[in-house]
């Protein structure tokens, strides 16, 4: 093979570039994972903001704060902020840093469009984001713009539109990237059941980005033409069909919300067994039945429209199909409650939150199987009790695997040891209030509550109230975060290169922090 | 896998962040056209991607003619192109998935054939109003039209892109003899009859608007007929471009029989634009 | 314990406390399938606290007995065939014991035949339509007139006085009990979605489509419900209120309430059977206070949910009236836009739903009230030309 990079060493090959523009023409995946890092934390507080508007407003019966529509635009944006902008980058941050490191790879693939995925970003939000202060407002359609009524919108309407495309340009660049780096970049000699799961979590991931992303944009795309250039493909009067938007919609939506689980349960994957210090149990299962889930997520998405009025025999497909994904998440959770028994367990804040998202994940999981079931789904669907189940997947579920794998991983990134007792403050204090804001939905769900509203009948007002209180207390309790995370930036207690003493893997090999280039040859383990 | 001994790393990127600033402009400026306002802003955004373009690509070339890229780099760039590809099928997919659903299920269901309020959604609010494909919907929106007839133009188009795969495939087999000159000659007929497709695509847009009366506005008929060719079309313009350019590297002596990936890439690119093609074909002109 | 948190602490409780009293499960309902669908839902919930039960149970046990700082030392089995084995076949029995109750419940909710009364229920942004097909009684039902006063942002009016706050309509719908009843659900415009819980309906209201369902009322009594698919600005506020009649009463009340004539529904009325104004009326000539009249009661009960009651709009989604170029411009425009409506945005078509002097009436009122005041009327007869 042809010798790398042969005379192309007037560059400083061993540390940053100097000065702002380090950040902004990057191709390091440890600068570029912080990059996207950091965009989602500061993405979480604006669309955790939202969330407070819409709690605030929901707090009281009667309309005190908002106008409706600013409501559904508050609803709409906070949606995708926290799909598009908070997990999304958050899981492609933290497979820049460590899949490369993981892999003992030396970089990503293809770095140069390794920057481009990443500086796509803040412009396409920049775009949505702007939207809210047109005139009209922004998107109030609901995160689903479900056609007609998101037609209807103001002027922001082609604006959003294009931001969605916008950003789906970077998740396909970035999925490209991950799925090359895995298949390519390997140490010589590791083999694909070698890797470790969150490194298989992601490429399946990635897979399943790389099919559903276009789908969405050909969805956006149709809603853009029938209402700027006169064709009817959601109208019945020309032949076309409102539905019709939605099973395009879901077909993507559906793999969506695995494409914002699966790298937690690679996250979960790795740190159940360094601090329950045994093996993880059932690896080549765990792989399979992540595969399955991946595969699974094709074929269900007309859960989402129960009550569209699909023929009897659709409704059944569907239900038994959503029902079946119940087995190969089963057998994750038993294998990570099998790794936990007979071990020898610590509980450090990362230990904590993925035994928090174990259990509430969990819970919200057995909501999930709830509403796949047909006949009740027609009476949960649209209320509360699906606010309920998927804040229980996403909030204890996504963003707690990220919360985990940033108190995990943290001392490797900068080298010094995080707060633990603030850590563990952080755990405890989201945890309780994460519970007061979201059980209560379940409740006011079931009693009648409907999605979407931003005022309510008296016999919700007590519940509502209390899940305000939570909002605000689980909100606050992430400045928390903020703080450790500066505060281990800062300084702190060295960190050891292997940090914990039941880690295994690569990046456990190398020094703390992990030097701007990691492998540059690639590591001897394997051959 | 290849087994390198030493990494290929590039370093500083600039044309990413220039990348996005263009597509910001052309996304924002297309957006104000939209809603009324002027064309300046998208066109500069344009502009701006494709000089980015130009330029990134250029120092891309630059790098591979300079010999810097590794075989496993070679890798790399063949399963991005590859995977690329396929999200391009996807995005196809949803225009194809789009045709079937009304085809399958919405007409149908206008016209009252199937379970559920079929039936009372014909009688109530369409009555009178039969399936058959093509169709511009029970409003019959955009008027009386035409279809567009299988024969001759779509024909002539078929055998067109048929015809380009060949010779792009000659073209192949000429660079993977080495023979440079034989590559050049078989891309230009390539391009050309890759232009010359979308030439016809004109005449035929031309036909449907000026003669058939149909439009993107007839019903679904004409929305399904005009966004499937249309970004089709706009495949085959953009695949044919980077033909050309292929071809212009060939005449500056790029490429040799082992090593000329970006051949490659725009070949499988124009197989691909030439299977949709097929689907289209079958389905949109013949069934 | 600092003051403070000690009070909020007890705020807390309190809230908990009495909410504690508010219904937190799915109601029964008051039909066969209300009560199978609850039934499915109780077992899909017990089963689902019984997997968690077990799953929290083992790794809770493990968590307490399992720690380091008990002097657990690690054990290193990392796989079982046998256990995976059983861990992915149980669960499968236990959805194969769902799926079956499931699937039954399932077809027998689809099976709309023999159905004795047949209504037709249309959304509409933001009330819903009823038409009896059967009896042609039609009318439209918004949501009460004080609840909606009080629902505006900063209305000052403190919404705990009303007992069904958001819940109550000036037109229920009123259903026979004993009979099985069949619904048509379409729309007007956007998505709605029909649901009364305790009668376990809920079905999309798509445009252009019609969906179908069924119920089939036990007891009498008022079921109410709510638009539980987002459908714009006052997508809160279009309730739904069923009124269940013994057999004799609700002949009763559809022999009063039939149409005599062919109905033209007007909405404005507000009246449960909307009989057409008389035609020979549109022809004559009608005096600018007359319809300014008629005009404010339109416009209030049609227009002011976009419009605003005072005419300004809502900057960007819906225009203002006030000082409009149209509604102050010449008249074929203007009676253009609410006739035939404005395609792709929210301003309906008006012509089936308003008759020709509320039409008109609605056209002279604004043109000469919020703001305006160009002086002249458009007349009924102008309308009726038009179909
Ligand atoms: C991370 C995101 C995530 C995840 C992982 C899931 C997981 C699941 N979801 Fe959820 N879902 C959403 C995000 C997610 N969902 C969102 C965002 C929406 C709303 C979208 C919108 O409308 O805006 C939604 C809505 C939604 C609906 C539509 C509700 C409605 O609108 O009416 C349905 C219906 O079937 C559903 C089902 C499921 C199921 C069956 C799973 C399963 O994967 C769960 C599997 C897990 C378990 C079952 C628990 C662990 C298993 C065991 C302990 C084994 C033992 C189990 C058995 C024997 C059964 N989801
Ligand atoms: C990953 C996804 C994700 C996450 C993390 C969250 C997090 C939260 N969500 Fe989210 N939510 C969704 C995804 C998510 N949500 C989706 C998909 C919908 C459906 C939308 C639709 O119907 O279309 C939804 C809808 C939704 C609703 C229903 C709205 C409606 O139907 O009208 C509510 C209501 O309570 C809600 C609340 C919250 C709250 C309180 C949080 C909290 O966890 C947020 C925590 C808060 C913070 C982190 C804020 C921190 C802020 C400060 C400390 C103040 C400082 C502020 C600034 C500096 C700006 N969400
Ligand atoms: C569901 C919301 C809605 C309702 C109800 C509604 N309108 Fe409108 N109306 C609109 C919207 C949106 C437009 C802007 C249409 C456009 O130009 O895109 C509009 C435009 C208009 C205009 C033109 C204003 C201008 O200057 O462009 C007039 C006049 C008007 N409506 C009258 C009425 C009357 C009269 C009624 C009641 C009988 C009514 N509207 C009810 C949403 C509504
Ligand atoms: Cu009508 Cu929501
Ligand atoms: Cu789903």
């Amino acid at each position: 093979m042809s010798t790398a990079a042969a005379g192309h060493h007037e560059h400083d090959d061993h540390g940053p570039a100097k000065g702002w523009t380090r950040w902004l023409y990057t191709t390091n995946h440890k600068d570029i994972g912080t990059l996207y890092l950091l965009f989602a934390l500061v993405m979480f507080f604006i669309g955790g903001g939202m969330a407070l508007i819409i709690r605030a407003e929901l707090f009281q019966p009667g309309l005190q704060l908002v106008d409706p529509l600013f409501f559904n635009s508050m609803t709409t944006m906070h949606a995708l902020v926290m799909i598009f902008g908070v997990v999304m980058p958050a899981f492609v941050g933290l497979a820049n840093w460590m899949i490369p490191m993981m892999i003992g790879g030396p970089d990503m693939a293809l770095p140069r469009m390794n920057n481009w995925s990443f500086w796509i970003m803040p412009f396409a939000f920049l775009l949505l984001l702007s939207t809210l202060f047109m005139e009209g407002g922004g998107p109030a359609g609901g995160w689903t713009l479900y056609a007609p009524l998101s037609l209807q919108g103001p002027d922001s309407f082609a604006f959003v539109i294009f931001s969605i495309h916008f950003m789906g340009i970077s998740s396909v660049m970035g999925s490209i990237n991950i799925v090359a780096t895995i298949f390519n970049m390997r140490a010589p000699g590791m083999s694909l059941m070698q890797m470790p799961l969150f490194v298989w979590t992601w490429l399946i991931t990635a897979y399943l980005l790389i099919a559903v992303i276009p789908v969405l944009a050909g969805a956006v795309t149709m809603l853009l033409t029938d209402r700027f250039f006169g064709t009817s493909f959601f109208n019945a009067a020309g032949g076309g069909d409102p539905v019709m938007y939605q099973h395009i919609f879901w077909f993507f939506g559906h793999p969506e919300v695995y494409i914002l689980i699966l790298p937690a349960f690679g996250i979960i994957s790795s740190i159940i067994p360094t601090f329950a210090r045994k093996p993880l149990f059932g690896y080549a299962s765990m792989v399979y039945a992540t595969a399955s889930i991946a595969f699974l997520s094709f074929i269900v998405w007309a859960h989402h429209m129960f009550t569209v009025g699909m023929p009897l025999a659709g409704e059944m497909f569907f239900m038994f199909a959503t029902m079946m994904i119940s087995v190969p998440t089963g057998v994750k959770v038993f294998n990570w409650v099998a790794t936990m028994w007979r071990g020898s367990m610590t509980f450090e804040t990362p230990m904590l939150f993925a035994i928090g998202f174990l259990v509430m994940f969990t819970i919200g999981g057995l909501s999930g199987l709830m509403l796949a079931i047909t006949p009740a789904d027609i009476q949960y669907h649209d209320t509360y009790f699906v606010v309920a189940h998927f804040h229980y997947v996403l909030v204890p579920g996504a963003i707690y695997s990220i919360m985990a794998a940033t108190y995990y991983w943290l001392p490797k990134w900068t080298g010094n040891m995080y707060d633990e007792k603030w850590g563990k403050i952080h755990f405890w204090v989201s945890t309780v209030f994460l519970n007061v804001l979201f059980f209560p939905m379940h409740f006011v769900g079931l009693a009648g509550m409907p999605r979407r509203i931003p005022d309510y009948n008296l016999q919700f007002a007590d519940w509502n109230a209390i899940a305000t209180i939570g909002a605000f207390g689980f909100g606050f309790s992430q400045l928390i975060f903020v703080y450790v995370i500066f505060k281990c930036i800062k300084g702190g207690a060295k960190a050891t290169d292997e940090v914990w003493d039941g880690a295994e893997g690569l990046e456990w090999t190398v020094p703390s922090p992990a030097p701007y280039h990691t492998f540059e040859k690639p590591p001897a383990q394997y051959s | 896998m290849s087994s390198p001994s030493s990494y290929y790393i590039p370093h500083e990127a600039k044309w990413p962040i220039v990348g996005s600033i263009a597509l910001f402009a052309f996304f924002a400026g297309f957006a104000s056209l939209l809603n009324g306002g002027g064309w300046v802003i998208m066109a500069f955004g344009a502009a701006l991607l494709v000089y980015m373009m130009i330029r990134w690509f250029g120092d891309v070339i630059a790098e591979s003619e300079n010999g810097q890229y590794s075989a496993q780099v070679d890798v790399s760039f063949r399963m991005s192109m590859m995977w690329f590809i396929f999200s391009e099928v996807m995005f196809f997919g949803a225009f194809f998935g789009a045709l079937f659903y009304a085809r399958t299920f919405s007409g149908p269901w206008l016209s009252g054939i199937g379970e559920g309020g079929a039936a009372a959604t014909n009688a109530v609010l369409w009555s009178g109003f039969d399936y058959v494909w093509p169709h511009n919907g029970p409003e019959q929106l955009g008027g009386a039209y035409e279809k567009m007839h299988w024969f001759p133009l779509p024909v002539l188009n078929t055998l067109i892109l048929l015809t380009s795969g060949v010779t792009c495939t000659i073209a192949h087999h000429a660079i993977k003899e080495g023979n440079r000159e034989k590559m050049v000659k078989w891309l230009l007929a390539t391009c050309a009859l890759g232009f010359f497709f979308v030439f016809m695509q004109g005449v035929e847009y031309y036909e449907a608007y000026a003669h058939l009366n149909l439009k993107m506005n007839t019903g679904i008929y004409g929305s399904t007929f005009f966004m499937l060719t249309g970004f089709h079309g706009f495949h085959v313009c953009m695949g044919a471009i980077i033909l050309l350019i292929v071809m212009f590297r060939g005449m500056r002596k790029h490429f040799s029989a082992t090593n000329h990936f970006a051949f490659e890439a725009a070949a499988w690119y124009w197989h691909f634009v030439d299977v949709v093609w097929l689907g289209l074909f079958i389905f949109v002109y013949i069934l | 314990m600092p003051t403070l948190s000690r009070l909020s602490l007890v705020a807390i409780l309190s809230l908990i406390g009495s909410a504690a009293r508010a219904d937190i499960n799915m109601p029964v309902g008051v039909t066969p399938i209300s009560k199978e669908v609850y039934g499915l839902h109780m077992l899909i919930f017990w089963i689902c606290c019984a997997i968690g039960t077990v799953v929290f149970a083992v790794m809770f046990y493990s968590i307490f007995k399992h720690r380091k700082s008990k002097g657990a030392v690690a054990a290193d089995f990392h796989e079982s065939t046998v256990v995976e084995i059983i861990w992915t076949a149980v669960p499968l029995v236990i959805l194969i014991a769902m799926a079956i109750p499931a699937a039954k419940t399932l077809i027998a909710m689809e099976d709309t035949s023999d159905a004795e009364v047949t209504i037709k229920v249309t959304g509409y942004q933001w009330k819903w339509h009823y038409e009896y097909l059967d009896s042609g009684i039609n009318f439209f039902s918004n949501l009460d007139a004080d609840h909606n006063a009080a629902r505006q942002v900063d209305s000052g009016i403190d919404v705990s006085q009303f007992d069904n706050y958001l819940k109550e309509v000036d037109n229920p719908l009123v259903l026979p009990v004993g009979k099985k009843v069949r619904f048509l659900h379409t729309s007007a415009d956007v998505i709605h979605s029909w649901w009364v819980p305790a009668l376990a309906v809920k079905k999309d209201a798509i445009p252009g489509f019609i969906n179908e369902n069924w119920a089939l009322i036990e007891e009498p009594g008022i079921y109410r419900g709510k638009c539980t698919e987002l459908c714009g600005r006052d997508h809160g506020f279009m309730p739904v209120v069923v009124r269940a009649l013994p057999e004799d009463e609700y002949n009763a009340w559809v022999a009063e309430n039939a149409p005599v004539e062919e109905p033209v529904m007007t909405e404005s009325t507000g009246a449960a059977t909307a009989t057409a104004v008389a035609s020979a009326d549109d022809d004559r000539e009608w005096s600018m206070d007359e319809l300014m009249a008629a005009g404010e009661t339109v416009y209030n009960n049609q227009c002011a949910s976009c419009h605003q009651v005072g005419g300004e709009g809502l900057a960007g989604a819906f225009p203002a009236i006030t000082g409009s170029a149209i509604a102050t411009g010449d008249h074929a425009a203007h009676i253009d836009i609410v006739y035939a409506g404005k395609p792709g945005s929210a301003m309906a078509a008006f012509a089936s739903r308003l008759s020709n002097s509320d039409m008109a009436a609605v056209l002279t009122y604004q043109r000469n009230a919020l703001g305006n005041s160009v002086g002249d009327t458009i007349q009924p007869s102008a309308i009726k030309a038009l179909r």
